[in-house]
């Protein structure tokens, strides 16, 4: 077992993880209209999540979800950014991890340690592009994986890769700006890829899903990932 | 981009149209410059996928006879090569879901409205397995980059999300047969690069015979 990487000292807790950890968090936080403070990721997550009927406000400076389109839409991009980049900072752990590990040498080191590299030029873009639309990035998150042995980590790798590509598939229609479209389907690809090349290693289908592949939304990722927020 | 130029009329015909669409592939462009260097933007710019026409049928009908090449090439090429083994295995697998696509595809098309493309007729220069494979992984990674390159000019939510749930598919193809031929299942590094019209058409055209 290997400690995470994370050279940041533990920070507060994301909205993400918050979510990921809490159930009944998350269950209302995904009920609830766009009321948190524009700044916080919660506003995103909610604007993410589409919801439009107005409930309970959290108090602060609070805005309806009936804001400007140009605003709610950036805002719900914003969520699915920061999302994706809490992912792609646990990806990027789970690899170093494994890299750190020695448990692999040759061609599929080599390849695990080429997966791990691209993880971290997601991190960078997608905090790049949170940036561009005038958001915080999301915190990066503390993680554990279990890495035990080679077999166990490459199933793990195939299982964290799949919910990499559901994740970013379950988010691509809800994506308002093209741009930021362009960008996550470049990297849905990616993970595919990685996920179908773990496949083979495993001795799995590299189309498990057969001919089209199945979205994970939010809460469904969040959930998987749980285990992995240490 | 000239049309003419390429002998594959029914690609050429599936133009993908819109000032607001191109406006959006070079935007979309420009973001992923940032990561891929400003060299390898110049060419989206020039050449946008979705520079004049259409609408949702039409991005589908290209996907369309994207998808009727692919189903031939592994269900009626992949018979006749002497496949064995893995490529054997799959070239049924991939075959059998590229069918699919195209039933979905097909579909889709009718569902808006559409009028479903005729399948051409294909020319596939493979002779071998090994030749088999080489055009596999051209054809896989084609497709993998025209679905990028078109799905932000999907119009219909329900149809971005089946373009999306294609193109991951197409991708894991892409990386099992590059794999196979020992070629690295992520040729474009972190960000698979969006193609051009014009990139398509210069891959896919010369198989279609008619």
């Amino acid at each position: 077992m290997f400690n995470s990487s994370d050279e940041q000292a533990r920070q507060p807790a994301g909205i993400v993880e918050r979510l990921a950890r809490d159930d009944v968090d998350r269950k209302r936080f995904l009920k609830m209209a766009g009321s948190a403070g524009a700044a916080s990721f919660g506003a995103f997550v909610l604007a993410a999540c589409g919801s439009s009927s107005s409930s309970k406000s959290a108090g602060t400076a609070a805005a309806p979800a009936s804001t400007a389109t140009t605003a709610s839409s950036t805002a719900g991009d914003l969520g699915i950014l920061n999302y994706a980049l809490t992912l792609e900072y646990l990806e990027t752990d789970f690899y170093s991890n494994v890299v750190a590990s020695g448990l692999f040498k040759g061609k599929v080191g080599s390849l695990i340690k080429t997966f791990g590299a691209q993880e971290a030029t997601h991190v960078e873009a997608l905090k790049g592009a949170v940036e561009k639309l005038g958001g915080t990035p999301a915190v990066k998150p503390a993680s554990k994986f279990p890495i035990t042995s080679a077999t166990q980590v490459a199933q793990l790798a195939y299982t964290v890769e799949n919910l990499g590509a559901a994740a970013y598939l379950g988010q691509a229609a809800k994506i308002q700006n093209a741009e930021v479209l362009a960008s996550a389907l470049a990297i849905h690809t990616v993970e595919a890829r990685h996920a179908a090349t773990l496949g083979t290693l495993v001795k799995k289908s590299v189309t498990p899903q057969g001919a089209f592949a199945t979205p994970a939304d939010m809460s469904t990722v969040l959930a998987a990932v749980k285990p992995f927020l240490a | 981009m000239t049309d003419h130029e390429i002998a594959s009329p029914e690609l050429a015909t599936c133009e993908v149209h819109g000032m607001t669409r191109s406006a959006f592939i070079l935007r979309g462009t420009l973001a992923a410059g940032a990561f891929y260097g400003t060299a390898s933007v110049a060419p989206f710019v020039s050449q946008a996928f979705a520079e004049t026409g259409g609408g949702d049928v039409e991005i589908l009908n290209f996907a369309l006879t994207l998808e009727y090449l692919e189903a031939d090439f592994y269900n009626v090429k992949g018979k006749t090569v002497g496949l064995s083994g893995e490529a054997k295995r799959y070239a049924r697998q991939f075959g059998a879901e590229e069918a699919a696509h195209v039933s979905a595809l097909t579909a889709a098309i009718k569902q808006l409205g559409g009028k479903p493309v005729a399948k051409p007729t294909f020319v596939f220069p493979a002779s071998s397995e090994k030749s088999f494979l080489s055009l596999a992984s051209v054809l896989e990674n084609t497709g993998v980059g025209a679905y990028n390159g078109a799905a932000p000019s999907l119009q219909d939510k329900q149809v971005l999300a089946s373009a999306g749930s294609i193109v991951q598919i197409e991708a894991r193809h892409a990386a099992a047969i590059d794999l196979l031929i020992g070629k690295s299942p992520t040729p474009n590094q972190g960000f698979d690069r969006p193609l051009t019209k014009k990139e398509v058409l210069a891959a896919a055209g010369p198989l279609i015979k008619s």
